[in-house]
């Protein structure tokens, strides 16, 4: 089944093709064939799993050639799919959470009128995401990247109609776009130094890399993976991409495409390897925008916001991992956050498909009455996320941190108090949309059937999901992946340890999330009114966006006219028209001496005749 | 060899000899909806002709081949000599197949319809001719001949400030080729002092001795008279007016092919004749090709007119192009080439679709637009994707030419291509930010009831789109005939590459060491 | 005997004279056009003289090619000054300046 790998990318992209083409004819069924596409997709993967289980754990690694793509020259660049243990991780992520969203939006976009046309930019959006995981080249992997980051617009902008849809869409290709071009130089600076763009050339030789390549090598991927996973500094543009559809926050900005990045990084390991720099440089990255996410989430007041943030914080949490070298337990950690980010993001589908798209939670709360399987849904996602035991998400959040512990003390503690703040910020969501008083005036009521069946699969991953990798050492997922694992050199606290605090903030974060919010023992509507600043500060994200509104964009306009009109208009093109109007005056001067008059011309002549006859005989 | 066909002389002269055929036509409008039709039937067979042509014509080779011969005027030894290359042929079907899109996009003009074809016919055996001429005379008559018909369709058939845009072209064009005529004389008579005989033969002349500091004079009169055409900053002022107030097929031909004339005549003659002045000056032009990318993507930013802004995206691209010629590397090289062929659809495309916009909305201008998306969604999505093809997305034509130049500049100068990346985050935002304010948001009232796509639409979109995927997607056969030529030109300025960590590995063969992406 | 070439000089002089006069006063376009005439034919007359003159043909020849030259001319102007005063109602060449700027 191994060689039918080309079916994995390329059945989501017949059914987008099919669906672009025919998207009209293909009404009633779109969303029933984009689901089919990518159902069997996920179904090839599974096949191409047990093949791949069969051969022995050093030769799990398999390529195939379909045809060549760009070769010129020493440039090799063909579209060229590698099964391994990491790509199949995430291919069997992106089709099975990819599945369960289709179905989900099948009920979830009913009606709208650009119904087929969702389910081929979904469909798209899976084959690019494909592409980018199966990629055996650097150039393959950024067709996927930028294409991923293509459909991320267009689902972004999918009700265009709105400014602020068109407006963030517009934002989240354009911020990415910027770190994909550093990558694209970290590309070219991999032709240049290694001769080749493939992975098993690149990585084959990147042992022999002077640290300084490696650095700048690996930070401009970094500048990559940064952008497409919105850590900081270029994340702005996450919060915004909430604007899309629900169902595409969950697939795109939770579940699978932010995610790429620290794929990058993991994929890229043995060159990362080489500079002890750009790990570092990861790690810390990661931390820091883990621990700035979760402190912006508490100032949301749109529950897809809070989700938004939290999806930053926690791909931080992925960056830390790989920064300290437990590359498995990032991937871990991707998949874990992959079920329970998309219950998350599902269940608040649920909440806004109820209430008339209603996503401000100062207008929400107390729909756990009318509403309790999604209530207990959303519990059950927001207990993996901060960390709870027993729930997927503890078991690799224990496994980051106790990584991070290795890596440095420093590392260990800033995760530690993003945990908290984990706990914090998904608590007030909890209790402030599902808990309380109602603050609106909707009726709302749970979804019907092919909604909650995704949801409740997602669910069972979210509990069951834990199993894969119980801990850094014998999970099961760990094995499989078999990436390498950080040396645990650090003394000090026992793994055990580590995680009785992790969890003990966690639940202390959790518990001030009640005290506030619901015990009735803190005003907390009070309290907004009372820190209007900092409410303000941690709802605009630190107002990191209004500094490059400032220093960023607006020079960028006010350089843009001023070369438009100042200098393109008045300094090129008037030094053009006015060398043309040079000679138009000396024209204007000269032809005064054409009067018009017959009889005056001929004078001219006569004299002019006289003269030269004058000359002449002068000269005889 | 098989029996030689002429294929260089009948695909250049097809088109001339259609528009002389035409003539009689005019009159009636009945006749004239005859000559469209005589005049897409031109456009087409030469079309054809063309893919005969490249059947003809055998990759591999870095050389001129279906080369023909003949004298001119005898005594003065004028010739006429006509070759393509791998660089030249795809010039040339470029030329042949947007020809017919643009002959059907102009099926409704009413004012002198049948002179209008003439003139774009006679236009196309001027484009021809400059792409196949290998006898520096014979290409400054193409060269100048094409000034003619374009000043015309301008001029005539143009809208707005159309005189002042004719004049302006035609006076900016006509300052650059006084010079590169001097330069063409200069060489020819120095071909009689130093070679024996005065020639144009551009083969011949490639060999002539020239001094340092003359080589480098002759090489900027060249350079002018191309930069000019290209454009490059600061001589692209003439191209945002003649491209705005130009009909929609005049944009076409001049967007599509007139600015690849400089771009190819860098290449062939700059490069070919002068090469060590090429690389004193090497840097000097890749610094004004950094400019225009940087500068036109920036001025485009703040365009309200679509046709401005595709017109500053030009700059930016052709930009592009001339910084991978100048790179001196293979990829460069070849980027710069096949750059020129998606420059020439993506671009075009787009003023179709522009046109396409403004026959039913009588507006270019970005703030009457709006939210027209919804209301013609399969116009928006062509739009789109040629908008995606111009921003350089992969698995897009535009991302090929642009991936590979760039290369190619990195491993000449870092700094350079560091800038010229600039270009593609630009591009982006200028392009994307122009789809927005056409297609997203409110729908204006006064354009509730456009009307999506008709029939002949269809017929000019959906060839030019699958061309632009499929380059994207498969861009061999275009590589693999552009490479030994590509090599040949690159070679006269090329750069000493940095030694590898890895060796020449062939595709497909076994990596050197398997459990290499493990890690260590 | 023959007549002095000075005769036909004087001759030739004095016609030249009237027709550079009438060409510079004269208003009517007929007019000047018939004085262009009296010049030419003035300088034609001085040609033959010297031919005669001097035994040689070649002022002859001369004096065929400016009559030729003089008949195309006068077919191109009278076309001229024919199609003006169609279009004006006058032959005054003072009233004629549409080329001025």
């Amino acid at each position: 089944m191994i060689d039918q790998i080309w079916l994995v990318p390329a059945l989501p992209l017949g059914g987008a093709v099919a669906l672009l083409v025919a998207g009209r004819r293909l009404r009633g069924v779109a969303g029933g064939l984009a689901s089919l596409t990518v159902g069997l997709s996920f179904v090839v993967g599974l096949l191409i799993l047990r093949d791949l289980l069969a051969l022995p754990a050093e030769s799990r690694e398999v390529t195939r050639t379909l045809f060549d793509w760009i070769a010129v020259g020493a440039l090799r660049a063909p579209v060229e799919l590698r099964v391994d243990p990491l790509s199949l991780v995430m291919v069997l992520t992106v089709t099975g959470v990819g599945f369960l969203i289709h179905v989900y939006s099948m009920e979830y976009l009913h009606g709208d009128p650009r119904y087929p046309r969702y389910f081929a930019y979904l469909n798209l959006f899976v084959a690019a995401m494909l592409t980018l995981v199966l990629a055996n080249n650097f150039v393959l992997l950024y067709v996927g990247w930028e294409g991923v980051g293509l459909c991320s617009y267009l689902l972004i902008a999918f009700w265009f109609e709105r400014k602020a849809a068109a407006d963030a869409g517009k934002k989240a290709f354009i911020v990415t776009r910027i770190g994909d071009t550093a990558m694209l130089l970290g590309i070219f600076l991999i032709f240049s130094t290694f001769g080749s763009v493939r992975f098993d050339d690149v990585f084959g030789a990147a042992g022999g890399l002077a640290p300084a390549t490696a650095t700048a090598i690996s930070l401009l991927l970094l500048g990559g993976a940064v952008g497409k996973s919105a850590q900081l500094p270029l994340h702005t543009w996450l919060p915004d991409a909430m604007e899309g559809p629900t169902p595409v926050s969950a697939l795109i900005h939770a579940a699978t495409m932010v995610t790429a990045g620290v794929y990058l990084v993991v994929r890229a390991a043995p060159i990362f390897e080489a500079s002890p720099v750009a790990l570092g440089v990861v790690a810390v990255v990661g931390v820091v925008t883990a621990l700035y996410a979760g402190l912006s989430a508490i100032g949301q007041d749109d529950l897809k916001r809070v989700l938004a943030y939290s999806t930053i914080s926690q791909i931080g949490y992925m960056f830390l991992a790989a920064g300290v070298g437990a590359y498995a337990v990032a991937i871990f950690h991707l998949v874990a956050h992959a079920f329970f980010k998309a219950l998350l993001f599902l269940t608040a589908g649920n909440v806004s498909h109820a209430t008339d798209g209603e996503m401000n939670m100062m207008r929400l709360g107390g729909l756990a009455p009318r509403m309790p399987r999604t209530t207990a849904f959303f519990a059950v996602g927001a207990l993996a996320l901060a960390g709870i035991p027993i729930f997927a998400g503890f078991f690799s959040k224990d496994q980051i941190l106790a990584a991070a512990y290795a890596g440095g003390f420093v590392l260990w503690l800033v995760g530690l108090i993003a945990v908290g703040l984990t706990g914090f910020y998904i608590a007030r969501a909890f209790f402030l949309t599902f808990a309380g008083r109602p603050r609106h005036q909707a009726h709302p009521h749970e979804p019907p059937p092919l909604m909650n069946i995704p949801v409740l699969l997602l669910g069972v991953g979210t509990v069951a999901g834990g199993l894969l990798g119980l801990s850094a050492e014998t999970g099961t997922i760990h094995g499989f992946l078999e990436l390498g694992e950080a040396g645990h050199a650090r003394g000090g606290l026992s793994e055990l340890w580590l995680g009785v605090i992790a969890t003990g903030v966690a639940v202390a974060g959790l518990a001030l999330g009640w005290r506030v919010y619901i015990s009735g023992r803190v005003d907390w509507q009070a309290l907004r009114e009372r820190y209007v600043a900092l409410r303000r500060a941690l709802a605009r994200g630190l107002y990191v966006d209004d500094v490059y509104g400032r220093f960023v964009v607006l020079p960028a306009k006010a350089t843009s006219a001023f070369s438009a009109f100042v200098v393109d208009q008045r300094v090129i093109d008037g030094a053009v028209n006015g060398l043309g109007r040079v000679f138009a005056g000396l024209a204007r001067a000269g032809r005064r001496v054409q009067t018009g008059l017959v009889r005056s011309y001929a004078v001219a002549y006569l004299l002019g005749a006289v003269i030269v006859l004058l000359v002449v005989l002068g000269r005889t | 060899m098989p029996a030689e066909f002429p294929w260089l002389s009948v695909t250049v002269f097809a088109p001339l000899a259609g528009a002389v055929l035409l003539l009689p036509m005019a009159g009636t409008a009945r006749r004239a909806a005859w000559a469209r039709r005589w005049a897409l039937l031109v456009s087409v067979v030469t079309f054809v002709l063309s893919l005969g042509l490249l059947g003809a014509f055998r990759g591999g080779e870095p050389g001129f081949q279906l080369v023909e011969q003949a004298e001119w005027v005898g005594p003065l030894n004028f010739r006429y000599v006509l070759g393509v290359d791998g660089i030249s042929v795809f010039m040339l079907l470029l030329t042949t197949f947007l020809m017919p899109l643009a002959i059907l996009a102009s099926w409704k003009i009413e004012r002198q319809p049948v002179a209008f074809m003439a003139a774009l016919l006679a236009l196309e055996t001027a484009m021809l001719g400059v792409f196949v001429a290998l006898d520096l005379l014979l290409f400054f008559v193409f060269f100048e001949g094409l000034l003619f018909p374009m000043y015309l369709i301008i001029g005539i058939w143009g809208t707005g400030r159309r005189v002042y845009a004719a004049v302006k072209f035609f006076l900016f064009t006509m300052a650059g080729s006084a010079l590169l005529f001097v330069a063409i004389l200069f060489l020819y008579f120095r071909a009689g002092t130093e070679l024996g005989a005065p020639t144009f033969d551009l083969r011949e002349l490639q060999a002539l001795p020239l001094a340092a500091a003359t080589a480098r004079w002759l090489f900027l009169a060249f350079f002018v008279a191309f930069a000019v055409k290209v454009p490059l900053f600061p001589l692209h002022t003439w191209l945002p007016d003649a491209h705005t107030e130009a009909p929609t097929a005049g944009s076409v031909i001049l967007a599509g092919v007139l600015l690849k004339i400089g771009a190819y005549g860098l290449i062939r003659f700059n490069l070919s004749l002068f090469p060590d002045a090429s690389v004193d000056l090497r840097g000097f032009v890749s610094v004004l090709a950094v400019i225009g990318i940087v500068y036109g993507a920036v001025v485009a930013l703040i365009q309200d007119d679509v046709k401005r802004l595709v017109a500053y995206s030009s700059v930016s691209h052709l930009g592009f192009v001339v910084l991978g010629i100048f790179a001196g590397t293979l990829q460069g090289m070849s980027g710069g080439v096949i750059q020129m062929v998606n420059h020439g659809l993506s671009t075009g495309a787009l003023f179709l679709i522009v046109g396409m916009l403004y026959d039913r909305t009588h507006t270019r201008d970005l703030r009457k637009l709006g939210g027209l998306g919804r209301r013609v969604p399969v116009l928006a999505g062509f739009f789109l994707l040629v908008a995606l093809s111009s921003l350089g997305l992969p698995g897009l034509n535009g991302f090929v030419g642009e991936f590979l130049i760039l290369l190619g500049t990195f491993e000449a100068s870092r700094i350079l291509a560091v800038i010229a990346a600039l270009g593609v985050v630009l591009s982006a935002i200028y392009l994307l930010w122009a789809y927005q304010r056409a297609m997203h948001g409110d729908l204006p009232a006064e354009l509730e009831n456009t009307p999506d796509l008709t029939a002949r639409d269809y017929a000019i979109l959906i060839p030019v789109t699958a061309a632009i995927v499929g380059i994207g997607v498969f861009p061999k056969p275009l590589l693999e005939r552009i490479e030994p030529a590509a090599d040949r030109h690159a070679s006269f300025i090329a750069v000493e590459p940095e030694p590898k960590l890895v060796s020449f590995i062939e595709p497909g063969a076994e990596p050197l060491n398997p459990s290499a992406a493990e890690g260590d | 005997m023959r007549t002095p070439i000075a005769y036909f000089l004087l001759l030739s002089a004095v016609l030249f004279t009237i027709g550079t006069v009438g060409v510079l006063v004269r208003r009517n376009a007929l007019v000047i056009f018939m004085s262009i005439e009296l010049q030419l034919n003035a300088v034609n007359l001085s040609l033959i003289a010297f031919s005669r003159h001097l035994g040689q043909v070649d002022g002859q020849v001369l004096a065929f090619f400016s009559m030729v030259v003089a008949a195309a001319e006068v077919v191109v102007g009278l076309a001229i000054i024919v199609s003006i005063f169609r279009r004006r109602v006058s032959a005054n060449v003072d009233d004629v300046n549409l080329l001025r700027w």
